[in-house]
């Protein structure tokens, strides 16, 4: 990546020069570095490279300056793992010396260095789902304008139970962090309004083939997937061809059937709903002027992963502007983050909660094919929903988090 | 003053830059790389130990470095103190090499290889799916690092520190193994093991004791790697880890003690260090490894040597004979 080598030497360049300044005007000389946890090698690189994708469109609206700051911008690929994500977090905080992070993807790679950057003291703008960031383990170093995990699935357990009446639910998700997480929260606030979560299924991350799991899915009013990566068009796939599809609704959470994969799918994905924090038809300026930019600059229409990244960018102008020159003092800049308030992003109006988890909006989706393309129509939106959904937060909290037997599942058949 | 040779004199230069490195290069990001160049080192050198001198070429190394690791860190989440975890580690990892000592050495060569696979990827799959023991993929943090003697190794200069007293301890006790009777009985069954039952010597026994002895400082590799990260996830016992240990014995030079070293830095180096600059480093890695099996087959510190000495002779024999060069020319 010759770019990056570029800007590295830039930055040194740039550095030496600062250092021949009077420390007066070093403070407005020097760039705002930015530095991107990302994945850009192994599964997850489909994802990671969108969330590149998402950043690089909001500094180039802005051309590479926010609020009167310049900006150095520095992306390292994690490889989609937890001990790289630890080494290039370290990278960016002592050896780039990055004002803030961006990212990382995973749930798991955040649990990786959720008490490094505290411990380093440098702000984080989660894209990564893992609950307790923003819940029991609140670090006042990390923000999150995407979601929790459960955040979109307690939305759709509403929708399911009241909106479209269904009784009895499987769930099927990987059997990792994010997709417990997910379910639970689905199933709670299901069975809360009177549905019954009859089966769990936990297909591996890799699995080759999901027939054995779509083969235990019957007498059922739906099944709620949370897949992620590209195993939601896999699923999708098989599961329309052994032809339960016709026959039990599915529904999904945001990452199986974010926005980008409509052009992996076929007429397997018509009529499956799903809650998610960001639709591509979004109404806001914002999101018109990304939309665009993506679809020009990348070809593509852009999902969750790419409007995250874009919002965290948004943020950390809008802390830059609050705090003018202050923006080096790392502490200063994470708090400033937690009070940032904005009316205008792809998703809508966002604030955060003071465990620095947003409330936003969001949105009810059903896929149908408009003029031979898959579009994710909004058929209804939440507004302001909130990490703990209409529970009160001190219950919440005193409560194990969302794990794959937590809350216990009561209605389980064989 | 016949104790002074450059062999002497390298080692001493060696050790006063491994001594002085967080003062000479600064930046802690690169002092803890270079602590993962010494963690890992301990980790090749273990390898070697079965590699090198013993001719048995494991790949399921990564699950007795993540035994350690998930012992260790399980431990310490149950709230026990750093003694106890390290020493249930070891005893587990060593416990653990018995295991896979006696199930592997049924057979050696290819069979040897494809049981330790096997038994690899069996505590991958422990560490993967049993997530009511292991966390699966959510991994398990270590909320603190040990504070010997009440120095806290918080900070990369002391984690440095401690490191490299690990390794260099790592690195005598292999030099005292390899020169050890133990050592050459060792040598003796990788190259002649029907011989060596013939003489009498219990080839089994001598193989099971240098898995063990390879299996320990695997595991003493897999703490130094969780109190390092802080962290540990079930891709630490995957394949990969297995095949990077093995990549750095062979492209550093099996069977030496200078070779894992330099095949660990290698390794570390182009996974931290170049991936910042190449996207595509993987890639760069993989080209390295084929000039290197190209161009010095035996490993870097080996080829190393004997493209240096075959330089120098041919140096030394054009400088002081060429008149018998000369002569030789005029030949036949």
């Amino acid at each position: 990546m010759s770019m990056k080598r570029r800007t590295v030497l830039k930055g040194l360049a740039a550095s030496t020069a600062v250092l021949a300044m009077p420390a007066v005007l070093r403070a407005q000389a020097a760039p705002f570095k930015i530095g991107l946890l990302t994945v850009k090698t192994g599964p997850l690189a489909q994802g990671g490279i969108q969330m590149e994708q998402g950043i690089a469109t909001f500094l180039k609206q802005k051309n590479n300056t926010l609020s009167g700051r310049k900006i150095e911008f520095i992306s390292a690929d994690t490889g989609g793992n937890p001990a790289g994500a630890k080494t290039k977090a370290q990278e960016l905080v002592e050896r780039d010396k990055v004002n803030v992070i961006l990212g990382p993807l995973a749930a798991f790679e955040l649990l990786a260095i959720t008490d490094y950057v505290r411990d380093n003291a440098t702000p984080l703008i989660s894209l990564a789902a893992a609950e307790d960031v923003t819940q029991r383990k609140a670090n006042p170093f990390i923000i999150r304008p995407s979601a929790t995990s459960a955040q979109c699935c307690h939305v759709m357990g509403d929708y399911a139970a009241k909106d479209l009446k269904f009784k009895r639910a499987i769930t099927i998700s990987e059997d990792f962090a994010f997709g417990y997480e997910q379910m639970s929260g689905f199933l709670r606030v299901f069975e809360d309004n009177g549905g019954k979560v009859v089966k769990k299924l936990w297909p591996p991350l890799v699995t080759p083939d999901y027939t054995p799991y779509i083969a235990q899915i019957s007498k059922v009013d739906c099944v709620f997937n949370g897949f992620a990566g590209s195993n939601p068009v896999k699923f999708m796939r098989a599961y329309a061809d052994l032809g339960v599809k016709a026959k039990i609704p599915l529904l999904a959470g945001w990452t199986a059937m974010d926005d980008a994969l409509l052009k992996s799918l076929g007429d397997e994905a018509i009529g499956v709903y799903s809650a998610a924090w960001y639709s591509a038809d979004g109404q806001t300026a914002s999101n018109k002027r990304f939309v665009a930019d993506m679809q020009k600059d990348y070809n593509v229409l852009p999902g969750g992963y790419s409007a995250g990244m874009y919002i965290a960018g948004q943020c950390v102008e809008a802390a830059i502007q609050k705090l003018g020159g202050k923006a080096d003092d790392r502490k200063a800049l994470a708090d400033a983050l937690h009070q940032v308030t904005l009316t205008d992003t792809p998703r809508g109006a966002i604030k955060f909660d003071k465990y620095g988890n947003v409330i936003g909006d969001v949105f009810i989706r059903k896929c149908e094919k408009k003029d031979g393309k898959l579009v994710n129509t909004v058929i209804k939106k939440y507004p302001n929903v909130s990490q703990f959904w209409t529970y009160d937060e001190k219950a919440f909290l005193a409560q194990p988090v969302y794990g794959r037997d937590a809350p216990p599942a009561k209605n389980l058949e064989q | 003053m016949s104790w002074i040779n450059s062999r002497r004199v390298a080692i001493g230069v060696a050790l006063v830059l491994l001594a002085t490195l967080p003062v000479w290069i600064g930046n802690p990001y690169y002092i803890n790389v270079s602590s993962q160049i010494l963690l890992f080192a301990v980790f090749a050198l273990a390898l070697n130990v079965l590699v090198g001198y013993g001719g048995l070429v494991s790949l399921g190394h990564a699950g007795l470095f993540a035994m350690a690791g998930y012992t260790g860190a399980l431990m310490l989440d149950a709230g026990h103190g750093h003694f106890v975890a390290i020493l249930a580690a070891l005893v587990v990892t060593l416990a653990t090499s018995a295991v896979f000592g006696v199930l592997a050495l049924r057979s050696t060569g290819i069979g040897f290889l494809m049981i330790t696979l096997a038994l690899g990827q069996i505590v991958w799959g422990i560490a993967y799916r049993w997530a009511g023991l292991t966390n699966g993929d959510n991994g398990v943090n270590v909320t603190t690092r040990p504070a010997p003697l009440g120095i806290s190794l918080a900070s990369a200069d002391y984690f440095y520190y401690a490191t490299l007293v690990v390794f260099l301890i790592a690195v005598a006790t292999m030099a005292v193994f390899v020169r050890s009777p133990f050592g050459a009985a060792l040598r003796g069954t990788r190259d002649q093991a029907r011989r060596m039952n013939a003489l009498g010597y219990n080839v089994w026994l001598i193989r099971f004791l240098a898995f063990l002895f390879s299996g320990f400082w695997s595991g003493v590799a897999g703490l130094l790697f969780i109190y390092y990260n802080q962290f540990i996830s079930p891709q630490v016992s995957a394949l990969t880890t297995s095949a990077e240990a093995l990549l750095m014995v062979i492209s550093g030079g099996t069977a030496t003690l200078l070779g894992p070293i330099i095949g660990s830095a290698l390794v570390v180096i182009m996974k931290n260090v170049v991936s910042a600059y190449i996207e595509r480093w993987n890639l760069v890695l993989g080209v390295i490894f084929v000039l290197i099996i190209s161009f010095m087959p035996e490993g870097l510190v080996p080829g190393s040597v004997r493209l240096w000495r075959t330089g120098w002779q041919a140096l030394w024999s054009r400088l002081s004979a060429p008149a018998a060069r000369k002569t030789g020319e005029q030949g036949p």
